[in-house]
């Protein structure tokens, strides 16, 4: 064997070698058994093909905007007041679409310039225009708006995955969605159970202690009868527990103070206990300013009823027994022992900026899962016995080439996929399929044209040369173009497609390499062995 | 072993032929789109909520069908999947039973109502998580365990779950099957709180309608893209009308696919289109090895007529055009046949657009080519001007 055809078998080895281990590692023991969990440690199954949870939401982001102008509305009074500036009217026109303009009426021409202070002064994140009849508007600066939106969002991701890491699942996929506006996708792999992961997330939505005013009252009307039919301004109702919409007769409704004591980012932790009856209850511990605010709100309001309001429903309330500065507890009538857990834990895991809104849900049970992998691995095994026995008796000598091209086309691709960590979907595994399929094309096209320079008379070395030269034009221009659908595929597509146009790309790639150089290295090896004339086998 | 030797057939000739089969087919996939069947989106295009629920018996699709009109979900629509033998029901309910403030309210309903004669207070195993298993083991402590019961009742939920979806199959029909795997004090302390309805929820697809707005929009832009980045790689390595050429080719495979799932009435998937953008990969592959022989033989055969050199490169390439033709369908048969019906959409797809994808590019792709260089050629000889043979798609 001469030097040139020994470098490029060393280096072939060493490509196997290098992806052998891509796919297995060092195994435990080379039994089947331990092959297969080496390499199911390092190529990570997709979402379809191990059963599993898939969530798709959306970050409410115009209520972080909501709270930020709600705030603004308070501090505007506030020093207004102070400064003694009359005002007839402050409202929110437009509180779903624009919830960040507050337009402000009736200041008296002499309160201009006071105004403009107290903006500049307090809210510098605001504009404020004016307009006719003594109106002012404030709207948030344009590049401020985006920015509290986009935190909220990545608050949002930060807060759920705390809240799904206490959960222990498992490699959970928790990012932006960028197909969408303010979407996160939410992935958890082998959960059976996504109701529970809901009402861990759904409760996530917002997190504040409030005063409460009054109640539980039966309805709506009720409150409202109780207060003389007008609720006071600085108060809002809400519902108890039982939430809205389930037939549950048993619903109530809480008059809380708008503005909230706490807030969730004021909690630094909380914890499941008990109290000194043995009942469970939750111990929760404050941030330094948060405590202060607390405390100066506790200490005015002993004796009377707090409540944890979540997602905008009262959760549980709390009597006030005495001022709180950082650490207090929650102790609900009848808490359990579960859902003080839960709720220590939504406490603990801080809250959402924002609420959410569900926009898609997919389960796959894992009995449908290993269904689909084996009909996957069926077919694959299938379509692959069939394209190399064809290749056997087609080509008869050349096909054994292509045949080990063939399969070290998959175990460069399955190579890549571990040091990837690629995700392997049911769709991935028809891109394997189909691999096979479009792989064998690049052979095909070689042997046929070689077959065709040997008709037209050349000598067996010299009809090699011109099969892989011509060849080779063509297999670039074809592996090019379907790496660029693949590739669009890949940026437009999420999981299991996603999934497929990797197995496509690295595919390609892989052939790009076996098709040519290792079935090239093993004609010059044939050719290198054989007699001047004598016939090659193709 | 050799199909062809040196084959010489008439491509060329055969154009009107090939003009009015494309045409019927292409025609036909348009009407049915636009006035029979519209284009079958499938749930992750029209939004919607798809429930797939294995029974432990054969199913009663009339019994299925009245249960849930009286649960009021008119709408939905119920059909087997699968093989009949594996009692297997689809239940499919429109987008408007899916709106976005109870994205799962549509789902629920369905279980409910296929469980509407369940004992009081106990629940349905076949319906439950491990996690729900576990926490009824741990209040239970059939085991009498001391500390370590949390694992354990862990594990032994575990080898419930794994029993019913791995060997069952995903529905219990007895309390029996349990034995082996799961302990037996364990397993006899479940009939006091759990019953086993005649179901098992496999797999459920929920998507709101603003998801699915959103991605009907990526699909077409996805696709669009796609045909884009042919035209412009194929221009830059051959010449504009090659790249033509290869995007109407490639849009009448498209066109006929997804004509076909419309005639068809088979839903249009997110996999459907990842194998429709497989397609216009290897429809162009076709595509670019007939001209890559195009473009070759023009500078071996100055002298011949463009249409002489059409046919002659379509009938060199034409065996290895049918052998990896033939190659690739054996293998998406394959996947056709034994992938199992949640590809079925995909490798339909693929067998289609396989079998399109390589007539297409002998009998489309081809033709155009030709056919500009007539019109050029007719246009300067009618404008006087010299013509210039052969030259005018040569680089």
């Amino acid at each position: 064997m001469n030097k040139n055809l020994l470098w490029k078998l060393v280096l072939s080895v060493g490509i196997l070698l290098v992806f052998l281990f891509g796919i297995f590692g060092v195994p435990q023991s080379f039994s089947g058994q331990g092959l297969l969990t080496a390499m199911t440690n390092r190529i990570h199954l997709g979402l379809d093909l191990r059963g599993g949870t898939h969530l798709i939401l959306q970050v409410q982001v115009n209520d972080a905007v909501t709270i930020d102008s709600d705030n603004a509305i308070e501090i505007l009074k506030e020093q207004l007041n102070k400064r003694k500036i009359a005002f007839a009217d402050i409202s929110k026109p437009d509180p779903q679409n624009n919830p960040d303009r507050v337009v402000l009426k009736g200041v008296p021409p002499d309160g201009r310039k006071d105004l403009l202070d107290i903006v500049s002064e307090r809210l510098p994140e605001y504009n404020l225009s004016s307009g006719a009849d003594n109106t002012w508007t404030l709207a948030m600066k344009p590049q401020m708006l985006s920015d509290l939106k986009n935190k909220a969002v990545t608050q949002a991701i930060e807060t759920i995955r705390n809240r799904i890491d206490s959960l222990g699942v498992s490699e959970p996929t928790i990012q932006e969605h960028g197909l969408g506006q303010y979407q996160i996708l939410v992935q958890l792999p082998g959960v059976d159970d996504p109701g529970r992961v809901k009402d861990i997330m759904q409760s996530t939505a917002m997190l504040e202690i409030k005063q409460v005013l009054g109640g539980p009252f039966p309805s709506e009307q009720a409150a409202l009868q109780d207060k003389g039919g007008i609720l006071p301004a600085d108060a809002i109702l809400l519902p108890g527990h039982g939430a809205p919409g389930t037939s549950g007769g048993d619903q109530s409704w809480f008059l809380v103070s708008r503005v909230s004591a706490v807030r969730g980012k004021d909690l630094r932790d909380a914890q499941p206990s008990t109290d000194q009856n043995g009942q469970p209850n939750v111990r929760f511990e404050l941030t330094g300013e948060g405590g202060q605010r607390f405390y100066s709100f506790t200490s005015a309001h002993v004796g009377e009823s707090l409540g944890v309001v979540l997602d905008g429903k009262v959760q549980e309330v709390a009597n006030i027994k005495e001022a709180i500065r950082d650490t207090g507890e929650i102790s609900g009538g009848s808490m359990s022992q579960q859902q003080a857990k839960d709720l220590s834990m939504i406490l603990r895991s801080g809250a959402l900026p924002a609420g959410i809104k569900y926009l898609e849900e997919r389960t796959v049970g894992p009995s449908l899962g290993s269904d689909s992998i084996r009909h996957g691995v069926n077919a694959a095994i299938i379509g692959m016995l069939a394209v190399l026995i064809f290749m056997l008796v087609y080509y008869r000598g050349a096909g054994i080439n292509a045949d080990i091209a063939l399969i070290l086309n998959l175990i460069i691709l399955l190579g890549f996929m571990g040091y990837f960590e690629a995700v392997l979907t049911l769709p991935g595994i028809a891109g394997v399929i189909l691999t096979v399929g479009m792989g064998v094309d690049s052979n095909v096209l070689i042997f046929e044209r070689i077959r065709e320079e040997l008709r037209n008379g050349k000598t067996p070395p010299s009809a090699v040369d011109q099969g892989f030269s011509h060849a080779w034009i063509t297999i670039v221009d074809t592996h090019v173009t379907t790496i660029v659908s693949a590739a669009i595929l890949f940026i437009f597509g999420t999981g299991p497609v996603r999934g497929f146009a990797t197995t496509l790309t690295f595919g390609l790639l892989a052939n790009l390499f076996t098709a040519v150089f290792v079935s090239r290295l093993i004609f010059d090896w044939i050719l290198s062995r054989k007699q001047r004339g004598e016939a090659l086998s193709i | 072993m050799e199909f062809f030797r040196n084959p010489s057939i008439d491509f060329l000739g055969k154009k009107w032929y090939f003009l009015a089969f494309s045409l019927v087919f292409s025609v036909a996939g348009i009407f049915s789109m636009l006035f029979w069947h519209g284009i079958p989106y499938g749930v992750d295009f029209r939004g919607g909520t798809l429930v797939y629920v294995k029974f432990s018996h054969t199913p009663d699709d009339n019994a299925l069908r009245a249960s849930m009109d009286r649960a009021g979900l008119h709408d939905a629509k119920i059909q087997r999947y699968g093989q009949v033998s594996n009692n297997e029901v689809l239940i499919d309910l429109d987008v408007q039973e899916t709106n976005e403030q109870a994205l799962d309210r549509g789902k629920t309903q369905i279980i409910n109502t296929l469980e509407t004669n369940a004992p009081a207070g106990k629940l349905d195993l076949n319906n439950s998580s491990s996690l729900a298993i576990k926490n009824y083991l741990m209040d239970k402590d059939p085991m009498h365990l001391g500390s370590d019961a949390d694992q354990k009742y862990t594990q032994q939920a575990q080898a419930i779950v794994d029993t019913r979806d791995k060997v069952q199959g995903g529905v219990l029909s007895s309390f029996d099957q349990l034995k082996g795997p799961v302990d037996p004090a364990a397993a006899a302390s479940l009939p006091e709180g759990f019953f086993l309805s005649d179901f098992g929820v496999r797999n459920v697809d929920i998507v709101g309608p603003q998801v699915g707005a959103q991605l009907r929009k990526q699909a077409l832009l996805a696709t669009v893209y796609s045909l884009a980045g042919m035209l412009i790689y194929l221009g830059f390595r051959f010449e504009w009308i090659y790249g033509v050429a290869a995007v109407v080719t490639v849009f009448h495979d498209t066109l006929i696919t997804v004509g076909f799932f419309s005639l068809t009435k088979t839903d249009i998937s997110l996999t459907v289109i990842a194998a429709i953008l497989t397609l216009i990969g290897y429809s162009n592959n076709d595509t670019i090895v007939v001209f890559d022989r195009i473009r070759e033989n023009i500078k071996l055969m100055r002298r011949e007529k463009l249409s002489e050199i059409v046919n002659r490169s379509i009938n060199q390439t034409l065996s290895r055009t049918i052998l990896t033709a033939g190659l690739t369908f054996l293998t998406v048969l394959a996947l056709f046949l034994f992938g199992g019906e949640v590809l079925h959409g995909f490798s339909l797809a693929l067998v289609i657009g396989i079998l399109i994808g390589t007539y297409s590019s002998i009998a489309i792709a081809a033709p155009i080519l030709v056919a500009y260089q007539d019109w050029r050629l007719d246009k300067g000889k009618r404008s006087g001007g010299a013509a210039r043979s052969g030259q005018v798609v040569t680089r």
